[in-house]
């Protein structure tokens, strides 16, 4: 690779890999020291190949071989609590399993980092790929970070720890199944020196030392109490709120994390989400992971056919960037939202995020939402452009709401 | 008064007395011990001592005559039912402080 400035990382070398190695290698590259996860499709390779680093002493972890997804990220946030650095893996039903988990680790402030393999929930049984799984964790008080192809696995993997561990909040890198998890594509892997000048050792906010004992997460009362010390300490609602303050903070952790790898590895992430040709677009199409590079294609046959169009590829999902979704929207009169995922009842998830966010805002675009790819169903490029198609003419004809998002399925 | 002069960022305590407030605040009844009959004092020599030994808090001492500590003595009568001189009986709180209100 072509070096840009002084600072920036000696060597590189480019491998041939899927996702869930690509993950397994900035796993290792993290020097993460307790890793526990329990297969499931389509993770397993991440763990198999994980446990294979350890047996093999290329890593310096102890693996340990657990029962469940819970007891996965039991014994994760167990040892984060005395001072590692750990890692799990998991999709779908596995993170569901997680649910209790992922309270308990956002809760206690610990800097776990999971990487989830986007999978369909049952019922009915399905193993490919929609984003239903980790939106259903939205509100568990972990950072979300989405990734649209596997350069952005490892490299959000090697940073999630450095914002973990930053902020004190655990962040869970999600990446689509078999789309990305099982498809091979050239990944740069950076030096295992260079990763250890960018992520520093973890610094717990919690010691365990037998000369001064303490109790961590102890039963908390609604109200503060006074502690032995003579300390007015937080009660359960003080805590809460220091944690959605630490999510609300830390969007200038990522950006500035971002910009270190950049400065570093020459690939920057400095942004909440990734944009394109939104300057002079006044129809955005929004989406995550891999299907914000699909809108690309989509957006392409777009612009030959005349539209100004341009994609908005969410990459943070929480903390969810509202300032910046806000400026990014500012010249649009249509903005297309397809999401991989559904609240029912109501829409799906992006969608209601992007409204949520443009309200009060001095932007007025229309906004259409699509349900599309649920249980791996294919996204055509093709798909995308009748969609943006069909939302420009019913706009036109002076439809500018719609109760409900529309699908792109055969019923 | 806030709380952000507290540093922790999850929750946490050391043990120590009294950090988790004093549980004789939860009690509706307490034990009275009657000197006359308690052995210890009777027989002027340490000697049984079962209340001592019973006490779920650990509030009773092990000297003549015995203490109960009622900042912390919960009130659940373990060590009415465990002495064998039957010296020690409760008493309703309401019934000791009749004018008081919670």
């Amino acid at each position: 690779m072509i070096l840009k400035n002084k600072k920036m990382a000696k060597k590189t070398s480019t491998w041939i890999l899927d996702g869930n190695h690509a993950a397994a290698q900035g796993v290792k590259l993290s020097r993460v020291q307790v890793v526990a996860a329990y297969p499931i499709t389509p993770q397993s390779p991440v763990t198999e190949t994980l446990s294979e680093f350890v047996e093999r002493g290329e890593l310096d972890a102890e693996y340990i071989a657990v029962e469940s997804e819970h007891s996965a990220l039991a014994v994760c946030t167990s040892a984060s609590i005395v001072g590692a650095r750990t890692f799990t893996a998991t999709s779908a039903h596995g993170l569901a399993y997680m649910h209790e988990m992922l309270h308990w680790a956002a809760g206690a402030r610990l800097p776990v980092v999971l990487a989830c393999v986007n999978r369909a929930m049952g019922a009915p049984w399905n193993v490919l790929n929609d984003q239903q799984d980790s939106i259903s964790q939205r509100d568990t008080g972990w950072i979300q970070i989405y990734a649209r192809n596997n350069q952005e696995i490892i490299d959000s993997i090697i940073q999630a720890y450095k914002i973990a561990e930053s902020v004190y909040v655990p962040v869970m890198v999600c990446y689509d199944g078999y789309v990305l998890s099982h498809t091979e594509m050239p990944v740069d892997v950076p030096a295992q020196k260079d990763v250890a000048r960018f992520l520093p050792p973890y610094k717990p906010h919690t010691i365990l030392d037998p000369a001064n004992p303490k109790n961590y997460n102890l039963v908390t009362l609604a109200n503060p109490r006074v502690n032995a010390e003579g300390v007015l300490c937080h009660g359960y609602m003080e805590l809460r709120y220091l944690l959605q303050e630490a999510l609300q903070n830390s969007r200038e952790t990522i950006i500035r994390v971002g910009r270190e790898f950049g400065e570093l590895f020459g690939r920057s992430y400095a942004n909440m989400f990734w944009e394109n040709r939104l300057n002079d677009a006044d129809v955005v199409i929004v989406a995550m992971g891999s299907l914000a590079l699909e809108a690309i294609v989509a957006a392409d046959m777009l612009r030959e056919a005349g539209h100004k169009v341009g994609v908005l590829g969410l990459r943070v999902f929480r903390p969810f960037p509202k300032v910046d979704v806000i400026k990014a929207l500012e010249k649009s009169r249509l903005v297309v939202v397809f999401d991989k995922n559904i609240s029912y009842g109501l829409e799906g998830a992006t969608c209601s995020e992007i409204k949520s966010a443009l309200y009060g805002s001095s932007v007025r675009a229309v906004i259409r939402n699509f349900i599309v790819g649920l249980g791996g169903r294919d996204v055509k490029a093709r798909e995308l452009v009748d969609a943006v198609n069909s939302s420009l003419l019913s706009m036109k004809e002076g439809d500018l709401s719609k109760e409900y998002p529309e699908w792109i399925c055969d019923i | 008064m806030g709380t952000r002069d507290c540093q922790h960022i999850s929750s946490e305590s050391s043990p120590a007395i009294g950090e988790a407030g004093t549980t004789g605040e939860w009690r509706d009844s307490f034990p009275v011990i009657d000197p006359e009959k308690c052995l210890p004092v009777r027989q002027k020599k340490p000697s049984c001592f079962l209340c001592w030994l019973y006490c779920p808090e650990a509030v009773i001492s092990r000297t003549i005559p015995i203490q109960i500590n009622m900042e912390y003595c919960k009130g659940c009568g373990i060590c009415t039912q465990v002495c064998p001189a039957h010296a020690i009986t409760m008493v309703l709180e309401e019934e000791f402080y009749p004018n008081e209100t919670d």
